[in-house]
């Protein structure tokens, strides 16, 4: 009996002999629970070694292994064959990120624009260790609980036309991992992140789109993020013109 | 030093087509509603014409509401009226996004807080309709 078949179109960059990417088309066995990265270990074992992509946990936990499965941002391990046969799958790397090799991005204007955001807790004093861990209610955690589930994938940067349009743009995961710092009770650092997060090329370049939170394979929803950020950065100017001389 | 690890690869800069928006449902949707707010704009630039009319008598107006009742400015007035519907709806989807509402303590689901929205929209326009229609 004839075994059941899937193709997957794969993109391939070859930088040294490519100008441009361009698609290459493997026919691979379909197992009903393979994954799409499933898939691409298949050709990278069996049919072409050359094959460059990242992955690491298969477990969606990483964040590595994102990639536009027939024109959408999925983790590929997440994004079972079945959900597409019998038809061909397009695998490509993610969209708007310069491209390295086949289905490898450049992350570096991320981690660079994710470091600016300073996501990590700021103190403007730190107590000694000898006085205990800062301690934190079920409620103050459930404020920003959602936002810290990012595990950076990016997927939300290659859903985002702002961001493609503007590669300037600090980008949806940045600013729900900025906004997480300063919703945390035990943060003192939101007037270090503002000048960041509420510049030009923050917030207000954000013109809700909202498929960032679509694609979020976290649910972490950092459109919902954005728009409230700007609600508070709209409200300091207000507070700002209205009382000029009280605590901004 | 090997040559092939060293030199910085050569990146790939894809570009963003004009077309972009044609090319998933959602962005098509988002530039919908972007261009809503040129048929409400044109809209209210009519009904500023009206209220001016209005001022200078009951010819002037009679004879703008005339040239308001030809069949394309009829048309204009309906796309006008789909634009400000589905603004206003992607307007009341955004509120729940926005604004955390919370009762004891507890998080109201977003569906209901853009479903009180949408549900007091839709009593008010209901009372100026019957307002306008009595009246």
């Amino acid at each position: 009996m004839n075994e059941p078949t899937v193709t997957l179109q794969v993109t391939r960059y070859r930088p040294e002999q490519d100008s441009a990417p361009s698609p290459q088309a493997f026919t691979i066995p379909y197992r009903q629970d393979w994954v799409v990265l499933d898939a691409l270990n298949y050709i990278k074992d069996q049919l072409d070694g050359t094959l460059t992509f990242r992955w690491s946990c298969r477990m969606g936990v990483c964040g590595s292994c994102g990639m536009m499965v027939n024109g959408v941002p999925k983790l590929t391990c997440a994004a079972f064959l079945r959900d597409y046969y019998p038809h061909a799958i397009r695998v490509e790397p993610l969209a708007n990120f310069p491209i390295m090799r086949d289905l490898v991005i450049d992350m570096s204007d991320f981690l660079h624009k994710l470091r600016s955001v300073k996501p990590w807790i700021i103190r403007e004093t730190e107590k000694p260790v000898s006085e205990g861990e800062y301690l934190q209610t079920p409620e103050e955690l459930d404020a920003y609980k959602q936002f810290s589930m990012c595990i950076n994938c990016m997927l939300c940067y290659a859903a985002c036309p702002v961001y493609g349009l503007e590669p300037t743009f600090l980008g949806p995961a940045a600013i729900a991992l900025g906004y997480r710092y300063n919703l945390d009770s035990r943060d003192e650092g939101r007037k270090e992140r503002q000048p960041i997060i509420a510049s030009h090329a923050g917030i207000w370049e954000c013109t809700f789109v909202g498929e960032c939170s679509v694609v979020c394979p976290k649910s972490v929803d950092p459109a919902a993020a954005i728009q409230r950020s700007k609600v508070t950065t709209a409200m300091d100017w207000f507070k700002s013109v209205l009382l000029p001389w009280g605590e901004r | 030093m090997n040559a092939s690890t060293s030199a910085t690869p050569k990146l790939y800069h894809p570009k963003m087509p004009a077309t972009w928006w044609l090319k998933h449902p959602a962005y098509f949707l988002f530039m919908m509603r972007e261009l809503s707010s040129v048929f409400i704009a044109l809209f209210l630039v009519v009904f500023l014409i009206q209220i001016y009319q209005l001022t200078r008598g009951p010819e002037a107006y009679a004879a703008v509401m005339r040239r308001l009742g030809s069949p394309g400015w009829i048309s204009f007035h309906v796309v006008a009226l789909l634009f400000a519907l589905y603004h206003s709806l992607t307007w009341f989807t955004l509120t729940s996004k926005v604004q955390v509402v919370r009762v004891r303590g507890k998080e109201v689901p977003p569906s209901l807080v853009t479903g009180a929205n949408i549900g007091v929209w839709l009593v008010l326009s209901l009372v100026i309709l019957v307002v306008f229609l009595v009246a």
